[in-house]
């Protein structure tokens, strides 16, 4: 069983980056013919970046457009990324002061991360027009959370796992050096559902991560009129137009 | 009025109930073989339409990066689905954006991902199917590529960005949209969208000159392809014809005569419009702003401005210089192109305009912010110039003035209902119910703030608030072109309405008022 896991988290960990870095060069490699950022959008490169970063930590679009859907679904990432920070642990050997400090206050990140993901679930179950978009898998993701955030939160609250033994299971991982896994139920699920999500993550919406990056809408500098935009293959239309030149 | 009922004016604005297929049906008119083979279509179904779709789908998706993200980051998070004017008015939930972008994102899941091509029923993919393709030409119709959902979605998804590529998919296959296409034929065989042959537009010219002279006592010159003048004016051609629009164009040739810049208009470029871009075709919208250069070149010109017109503004600010740039050959000291609004504020900032407000006393004016400008352009320097320069230059020609609700202007902007390719009489129902949430701001702001009228600087709208505007109990010449208000306050040097203003000055050089 140990081993199937450590076999689960080592492809889990290929597929995630392998798959996640082709869709990245996929993205980058289509180009953007068109200047289409929505305006006002910045005149900079610098303001594009900090367009970007409002809409990334803040969802400032989001904001300005459902403050219930901004609450639950702002709560659910920013409390996941604090709990994937907390979890860093297992994979340093010697954990640093700052992330021991983190730890008592971090630990309660698992609570406002279930919150947000029950609003997210309520509103996608109850609004109409939210229902009427969704379809299984929407749910199954929002599921699927749930239950990695609960039985997280079981074995740090109610019912401990060896976390001892976990660390060296993750720390073997890294060094293909398998080690054995305490045989909890909580930590198993929790486990095989974190696994399942780093498989399917390159397969579906949740490609959302790198996509708000590479939104042409978002992450173009307005300035077409001071500097000419040409993609390859307009560039290629252009030379066979022959374009007419003044005499 | 048609057989359909105007939605009432809600109470509050309450987000609607879904109504499923209450706009379903066979969509505007299917162009014909004739229109669609000029533009490089087909004209009619393929027998292997189905591989052609798809193979037209892969092509964009390796084109567009915008396709190909927006295929893949939506989260349907619903943040959008009350955003679309089409979908508050009509009610029919295939048209909240993210519903509109699921009908090609269900046919791309089906055949692109691995996801879709394994468990199509988990992540909702389905089969490429005729009655897709008839779906699609409906609701990719109900569309009027105003971007407004973009400005409210987490990741930046422009639901315009998928309409036009279903469109120009569509169109290879041979169900392209008759108005859209029949309209792109005219520019290219005669020039403009209206389909106004040259000589006609001459005449029209000249009786706007006789009249602007008669009225003023300046002879003011509205050219047509005078070579060697300073500027091209490039306006949509509803701007030769139409009410309120020609009042704009009357107010242009004012602003320019009075800042001394000399300008034409070009008879082989005589629309500043591009229905290249609303029917996604690069191709096309390439084609019909080659026209704008080739018109510079013969025409000798140091510069291009553009006049009162919302999706030509977008093509010309965001794409011209790459479609059909670079413009070396003008004078860099000016942007290029120009707005017209740019010029007139430009030189109300330097004094060099003189605007009698109380002409327009009698107005209390709105400003609707047409969406290819707000959202997918700029004017001036700064972010949000596209504005600030419209209103400042109103506020420069009328004492009055209130803004709509700040929830419906600016990039919150609703669209006028008849953008995007939306604006032909088969479609009177969708633009009558689309104008909903901009007509219940206005009405707002008659009832609280006795606005009387309101201004755009697009001819799309302008065309479309007069039809639509009866239906919800307004006046239809309640709609006025910017520079139409600019045409009423300006006081030319040497005009009669200097005289008036200054008395006229008698033998000794003192001044009397005039009587």
């Amino acid at each position: 069983m140990s081993a199937f896991y450590a076999l689960l988290f080592t492809v889990a960990f290929l597929v995630l980056v392998i798959g996640l870095a082709k869709k990245i060069i996929q993205y980058s490699r289509v180009p953007a013919p068109l200047k289409i950022p929505v305006t006002p959008a910045p005149l900079t490169k610098g303001g594009v970046a900090v367009r970007l970063a409002k809409e990334a930590i803040l969802f400032a679009a989001l904001f300005r457009s459902n403050k219930w859907t901004w609450l639950f679904g702002w709560m659910f990432h920013m409390s996941l990324f604090v709990v994937l920070i907390i979890h860093l642990r297992y994979f340093i050997k010697d954990v640093p002061t700052w992330l021991v400090l983190l730890q008592p206050i971090g630990k309660y990140a698992a609570f406002t991360m279930i919150i947000g993901l029950l609003g997210l679930l309520t509103r996608r179950m109850f609004v109409a027009r939210v229902k009427y978009i969704s379809s299984p898998s929407d749910y199954l993701w929002l599921l699927l959370l749930i239950v990695i955030g609960l039985t997280g939160a079981t074995m740090r609250f109610i019912s401990h796992t060896d976390i001892i033994s976990v660390k060296e299971f993750a720390l073997g991982i890294l060094r293909f050096d398998w080690q054995a896994l305490p045989m909890d139920v909580p930590l198993l699920v929790h486990l095989f559902l974190v696994a399942t999500l780093m498989i399917l993550l390159p397969f579906s919406k949740l490609l959302h991560i790198p996509g708000l990056f590479f939104a042409p809408s978002r992450n173009q500098v307005d300035n077409p009129r001071e500097q000419r935009h040409i993609a390859p293959w307009a560039a290629e239309l252009d030379a066979e137009k022959n374009k007419i030149q003044p005499k | 009025m048609a057989d359909f009922e105007t939605p009432k004016f809600r109470e509050y604005p309450v987000v609607p109930q879904i109504k499923p297929d209450a706009m379903a049906g066979d969509g505007p008119f299917v162009s014909r073989a004739e229109f669609d083979t000029d533009l490089g279509y087909p004209g009619e179904l393929p027998e292997n339409w189905k591989e052609k779709t798809l193979d037209k789908m892969q092509d964009l998706l390796g084109r567009y990066r915008s396709l190909q993200v927006f295929m893949d980051s939506c989260i349907k998070c619903g943040a959008c689905t009350d955003k679309c004017h089409y979908f508050i008015g009509t009610n029919d939930p295939k048209n909240m954006p993210v519903a509109r972008q699921d009908l090609m994102r269900k046919v791309y899941r089906r055949y692109f991902t691995f996801a879709g091509k394994y468990f199509p029923g988990l992540v909702g993919a389905v089969d490429l199917t005729e009655d897709v393709l008839k779906e699609w030409y409906n609701y990719y119709h109900q569309c009027s590529e105003c971007r407004r959902c973009s400005v409210f979605c987490p990741m930046g998804i422009d639901t315009a960005e998928v309409t036009m590529a279903a469109r120009e998919m569509l169109a290879h296959v041979g169900y392209a949209q008759k108005y859209s296409n029949q309209i792109i034929q005219k520019v290219y065989k005669i020039g403009n969208n209206l389909g106004l042959p040259g000589p006609a537009l001459k005449g029209i010219l000249e009786d706007l000159e006789e009249e602007v002279e008669e009225d003023t006592g300046v002879p003011v010159k509205y050219h047509m392809d005078k070579e060697g003048v300073e500027a091209l004016l490039m306006t949509p051609s509803a701007d030769f014809f139409a009410e309120p629009h020609i009042d704009g164009l009357i107010g242009y040739g004012k602003v320019l005569h009075e800042l001394g810049i000399t300008w034409t208009v070009s008879s082989k470029a005589s629309e500043a419009a591009n229905f290249g871009l609303f029917i996604g075709s690069y191709d096309n919208m390439q084609r019909i702003s080659m026209r704008i250069r080739e018109a510079a070149i013969e025409l000798k010109v140091k510069r291009i401005i553009f006049g009162e017109c919302g999706h030509a503004w977008r093509v010309a600010y965001s794409f011209l210089n790459t479609l059909a740039g670079p413009f070396d050959f003008l004078d860099q000291n000016y942007p290029i192109p120009q707005h017209i609004l740019e010029v007139t504020y430009g030189a109300l900032q330097e004094g060099k305009l003189r605007l009698n407000k109380e002409e327009n006393d009698h107005l209390t004016m709105t400003f609707h912010d047409s969406c290819n400008v707000a959202r997918a352009s700029r004017m001036g320097n700064k972010p949000g110039g596209q504005f600030d320069i419209p209103r400042a230059v109103i506020q420069a020609a009328c004492n009055n003035y209130v803004d709509m609700d700040s929830d419906t202007i600016k990039d919150a902007t609703f669209c006028c209902g008849g953008g995007g390719g939306i604006l032909t009489d088969d479609l009177m129902e969708l633009r009558v119910k689309g104008a909903l949430p901009r007509m219940e701001a206005l009405r707002q702001v008659t009832e609280e703030s006795g606005v009387t009228n309101i201004a755009a600087i697009c001819a799309i709208c302008k065309s479309q608030f007069t039809k639509t505007l009866p239906y919800y109990g307004f006046e239809m010449d309640a709609i006025m072109s910017v520079h139409q208000l600019v045409s009423e306050a300006i006081v030319m040097t040497g005009s009669e309405q200097e005289k008036e203003l200054d008395g006229v000055e008698d033998e000794e050089g003192t001044k009397e008022p005039e009587e």
